[in-house]
């Protein structure tokens, strides 16, 4: 926990309204960690600890680290969940590397997490789930609440079914009614220590358990219990607070998650677009949500079409687009590589559309909960032919609405397909997002083509071109006397027909890249945070963003000529990265893959190259970036 | 879906000025007609229509038809037509195929479609042959067939695809040969006129690869005894001399010749295409020759609702009773003011 200057003692109100008697120290920042079996209610406890302090005015990160498998069994290291949670009075852009507190429900928690804690952390285990069976599935040969392995932490233990179990008697409950509540317990407890608002989760709770009155009672009866257990155990001597953050702009918040932040920014792009969103896509993880949220908004036109694979998916939205919707096709990895001939499609046909690819771990099913940043070859040059394709990638939770918007701005004034990357962390993780005014958001002109009445010739040019974008008409579809054929084979340029004329296709090629090329006069010039010239400069794509910035902030405080760029668009890139690039001793680019925008800039741009890779399917922390930075300084 | 209705449209308002590159004698050029004849006589005008394709001979056809087309990739048209319909439920959509296209690459797609019920007529070009990939069996090829891939003879048991799409809960099923244009003319405007997805197998003769797949139907002197022509409430009578009929033992179809062993008219099976219990249609999609003679027509046209409609209905019905607010959907429930 980083300490704030200003260590006060005070008393502060109660989850029943009284006044506490324990004294309470100010930090700036603190990184939490639940970790529990998958039916232990993490997700759900992680996430009302965020929405209370993000209330409360800190800003916030989070990470959802869920288990390999939905349903392992109770007690087993497949099935723990966990939730980490970074709460700051700063303006942060991480989950955080390590844990302050770490609250694990049972040993196989604490032995996939414990590696999360720091030195000298606060581990809050319950107890009562140490037992000789669930030791032993958690491969733990002794009790390390007893054998002294956890001497580096502070470890405080509690009953926690015990101390549910107490404070649900007198109610008819199941022994299995009665554990299902003990969540609320930690989450009373945690929230005590922290100072957190309880009326925000008792009227949650009283929403949720509205119609079930006896579980609304229990529910209740046992979040206060956890409060008062604090409030009133000696095993608890001190609070904790940290102040609500002073450096964020000022403005309207939520907190939102990558999924949903890209589900509003499409049904924004098409309502700022005066069009219908069409999505077609096939379940998988982690991209689902995103299906699942827009099926919600059909108050806003949205079709949703759960197709029978990833190909009927795409197929269907480039129906959909060449029926003037804007069409989109959400998946992860495995999805992109079956899409990849419609991919093609798209290409040749020159039609809007957005493909988005949550990235997991691959290859094949890989790891199917776990990040990675491991597609970017493959939505680049994973295609048959000459495919370019439009590719950007969001950063992180905040930044996936105005991805979203982006990617469709740029595939209806470019007709073209746009690849829009995320990946698992930035899909489940959330963070407080700066609500944007409806009103001020762009417009976007589909431009259709819906009238033959103008046509030079009285004939319509399917393939004729806007000399800017490059961009073919779009037709609206049913336009009397603007009936024409598309398909994938080659065209004659303008007129659209069937082309097997060795020099069209030469000057076709040419022209299917220099559309993806063209979109570089809509992408802002490189921003460079530092130095404009230096030592090192880093360069990030996708979610590295956030530990990179952090880390590249650290170094330049302590004096060190650092920069670093951020790249949105990696095709195309921006005009002047590659001077930019020249005016650095060093180039460091760290990725969650082998190395793949490394490879992309060095085959584009004449000079060395550093890289910093590691694939275990979890964010890069601040830490393990700066030591690579480090490493690249002159001492 | 109401579009204006003109009865001066010609086939050659439906003729684009590509030229058809199929090989001369194609069964593809008389289904093409059958079709531009159909959609004339229907009166919707070409650019209330979109022709959509697959890969292969028969998935040309967008390239002729002076309708709104996508020429697409292999075995997915079913999926493409259904975004342009679910998009566009004005439109009326068709989309050809062929025996390979929609059986294998896209076998997944065809059957989805079926069971979805979109609201679209599928003509599926059978030919028993690979033909653009000059001459593979295909999934509708016969046991033993000898074919480039296949020269000790196919060991691939074939496909009935109208069974198939009966198995697959089809809602309109039909037949025609190529060379038959009465029965092609009478199959195309009931599908064209149904409201759901209109699947239609047509016999199809491929004279480069598999010349002669469909002359022991099709030929004029053998037609009226090997084939039957299905008439929804008519008793089923066949032959050259209407002396033969179909009748039903439980759920086993037999021939009879009328006249004999007491049997007339009145003991033929009644064809009902309106059945909405499948069964029958399934028995008559698995009558063949030598066997039986081969049904064409229309086996089945049983309405439900269709995809398409289901899906908008859902989203006019959502529309009708919530607004559509954008500041309020990014508020979200749980927003808060940092000042
Ligand atoms: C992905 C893919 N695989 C294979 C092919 C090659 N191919 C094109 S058409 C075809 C088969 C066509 O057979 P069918 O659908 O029966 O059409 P026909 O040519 O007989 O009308 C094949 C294998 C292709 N175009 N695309
Ligand atoms: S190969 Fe066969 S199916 Fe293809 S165009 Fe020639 S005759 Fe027709
Ligand atoms: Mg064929």
């Amino acid at each position: 926990m980083q300490s704030s200057p200003a260590a006060s003692a005070s008393a502060s109100s109660s989850a029943s309204g009284g006044a506490s008697s324990k004294p309470t120290e100010v930090l700036e920042s603190v990184v939490i960690r639940f970790a529990g079996d998958s039916g232990d209610g993490i997700q759900l406890t992680g996430g009302q600890f965020t929405a209370a302090s993000a209330a409360a005015g800190n800003d916030t990160a989070t990470f959802p680290d869920y288990p390999a498998e939905i349903r392992a069994p109770a007690g087993t290291l497949a099935g723990v969940s966990g939730f980490q949670l970074h709460f700051s009075s700063r303006d942060i852009l991480t989950p955080g590397d390590r844990a302050d507190v770490l609250v694990v429900m049972n040993p196989a928690a604490l032995a996939s997490n414990k590696k999360w804690l720091k030195g000298n952390g606060v581990l809050i285990a319950n107890s009562d789930a140490f037992t000789v069976k669930n030791l032993a599935m958690a491969g733990y040969a002794s009790n390390p609440l007893e054998d002294g392995s956890l001497a580096d932490y502070q470890v405080f233990e509690l009953d926690l079914s015990r101390l549910t179990g107490d404070a649900l008697l007198g109610l008819e409950m199941t022994a299995k009614e009665v554990e299902r509540c003990k969540n609320y317990f930690a989450l009373g407890l945690v929230f005590w220590l922290f100072e957190r608002d309880a009326s925000m989760v008792e009227d949650e709770i009283k929403q949720k358990f509205g119609a079930k009155p006896m579980l609304l009672d229990a529910n209740l009866r046992v979040f206060r219990a956890g409060w008062d257990y604090g409030e009133n155990t000696e095993l608890f001597q001190v609070r904790y607070r940290v102040p609500a953050a002073e450096d964020i702009a000022p403005g309207t918040y939520r907190s939102i998650s990558g999924n949903e932040a890209v589900a509003l920014g499409l049904i924004a792009a098409a309502h700022q677009a005066g069009l219908s969103l069409f999505l077609g896509s096939y379940p998988i993880t982690p991209a689902t949500d995103i299906l699942h949220e827009l099926a919600k908004h059909k108050e806003f036109g949205v079709k949703t079409f759960q197709a029978e694979d990833e190909i009927a998916a795409i197929c269907a939205a480039i129906g959909a687009s060449f029926a003037n919707q804007l069409a989109v096709t959400t998946t992860s990895g495995p999805g992109i590589a079956l899409k990849s001939e419609a991919m093609g499609l798209a290409v040749m046909t020159e039609l809007p559309l957005v493909i988005i690819d949550v990235q997991r771990g691959g290859p094949s099913t890989g790891l199917p909960t776990k990040t990675e940043q491991s597609d970017l070859m493959q939505v680049l040059y994973g295609r048959n032919g000459e495919s370019p394709l439009a590719v950007l990638a969001i950063r992180s939770p905040a930044d996936a609405f105005d991805c979203a918007f982006e990617a469709c701005r740029v595939a209806i004034k470019y007709r073209v397909p746009v690849v829009l990357l995320s990946d698992g962390a930035i899909a489940n993780g959330a963070e407080p997002w700066k609500i944007p005014d409806a009103s001020t958001l762009p417009t976007i002109d589909p431009n259709f083509l819906n009238s033959a009445e103008q046509l030079p010739g009285g004939k319509l040019l399917p393939y004729d071109r806007d000399p800017q974008t490059l961009a073919r008409p779009w037709v609206y579809l049913g336009t009397k006397g603007l009936e024409h054929r598309i398909g994938g084979l080659e065209k004659w340029d303008k007129t659209g027909h069937i082309s097997y004329d060795p020099q069209n296709h030469h000057h076709m090629t040419k022209v299917r890249q220099a559309k993806v090329e063209a979109i570089a006069q809509d992408i802002p010039a490189v921003e460079v945070v530092g130095p404009s010239s230096g030592d090192l400069l880093v360069v990030t794509w996708g979610s590295p963003w956030g530990s990179v910035r952090t880390a590249v902030k650290e170094l330049q405080g302590a004096g060190k000529s650092v920069a670093h760029v951020h790249l949105r668009w990696i095709n195309p890139m921006p005009r002047d990265l590659g001077e930019v690039l020249q005016r650095f001793g060093r180039v460091l680019v760290p990725e969650i893959n082998n190395g793949q925008l490394v490879q992309v800039l060095s085959a584009r741009y004449p000079r060395r190259f550093d890289r910093y890779n590691r694939i275990a399917g979890q964010p890069l922390t601040v830490a393990e970036v700066k030591q690579a930075m480090v490493e690249l300084l002159p001492d | 879906m109401s579009h204006n209705i003109r009865v001066d449209l010609k086939p050659k308002d439906f003729q684009t000025d590509q030229e058809v590159r199929w090989c001369p004698g194609c069964g593809d050029y008389a289904i093409l007609a059958a079709v531009q004849r159909a959609l004339a006589k229907q009166g919707v005008e070409p650019h209330n229509i979109a022709t959509i394709a697959g890969i292969g001979c028969s998935s040309r056809f967008p390239y002729y038809m002076a309708t709104y087309g996508i020429h697409g990739i292999h075995g997915r048209a079913p999926a493409i037509a259904t975004g342009v319909k679910l998009a566009r439920p004005d439109m009326q959509v068709w989309v050809a195929t062929g025996d390979g296209d929609s059986l294998s690459i896209g076998g997944n797609h065809f059957i989805h479609l079926l069971r979805r019920n979109v609201d679209l007529k599928i003509l599926m070009f059978n030919n028993r042959i690979y033909g653009l990939t000059k001459g593979q069996f295909s999934p509708t090829s016969e046991l033993g067939k000898k074919t480039k891939s296949t020269p000790f003879g196919s060991v691939d048991h074939p496909f009935n695809p109208l069974s198939l799409a009966v198995g697959a809960e089809a809602s309109f099923v039909g037949r025609f040969i190529d060379v038959d244009a009465r029965t092609a003319a009478e199959v195309l405007a009931a599908a064209a006129a149904f409201k759901g997805t209109a699947f239609v197998e047509i016999f199809q003769n491929c004279n480069i690869f598999n010349d002669g797949a469909w002359d022991h139907l099709s030929q004029k002197e053998h037609r009226s005894d090997r084939t039957i022509a299905l008439e929804h409430g008519k008793p089923m009578i066949f032959g050259a001399n209407r002396d033969k009929g179909i009748r039903l033992h439980g759920l086993r179809p037999e021939v009879f010749t009328l006249g004999e062993n007491g049997l007339g008219e009145a003991d033929a099976w009644i064809h009902d295409a309106h059945d909405s219990d499948p069964t029958r249609a399934f028995l008559l999609a698995r009558m063949t020759w030598p066997e039986f003679p081969v049904p064409v027509g229309i086996l089945r046209s049983v309405e439900r609702t269709s995809y398409d409609e289901a899906l908008c209905g859902q989203v006019e019905q959502v529309r009708s009773t919530k607004k559509a607010d954008l500041q309020g959907l990014l508020n979200g429930r749980s927003a808060w003011v940092v000042a």
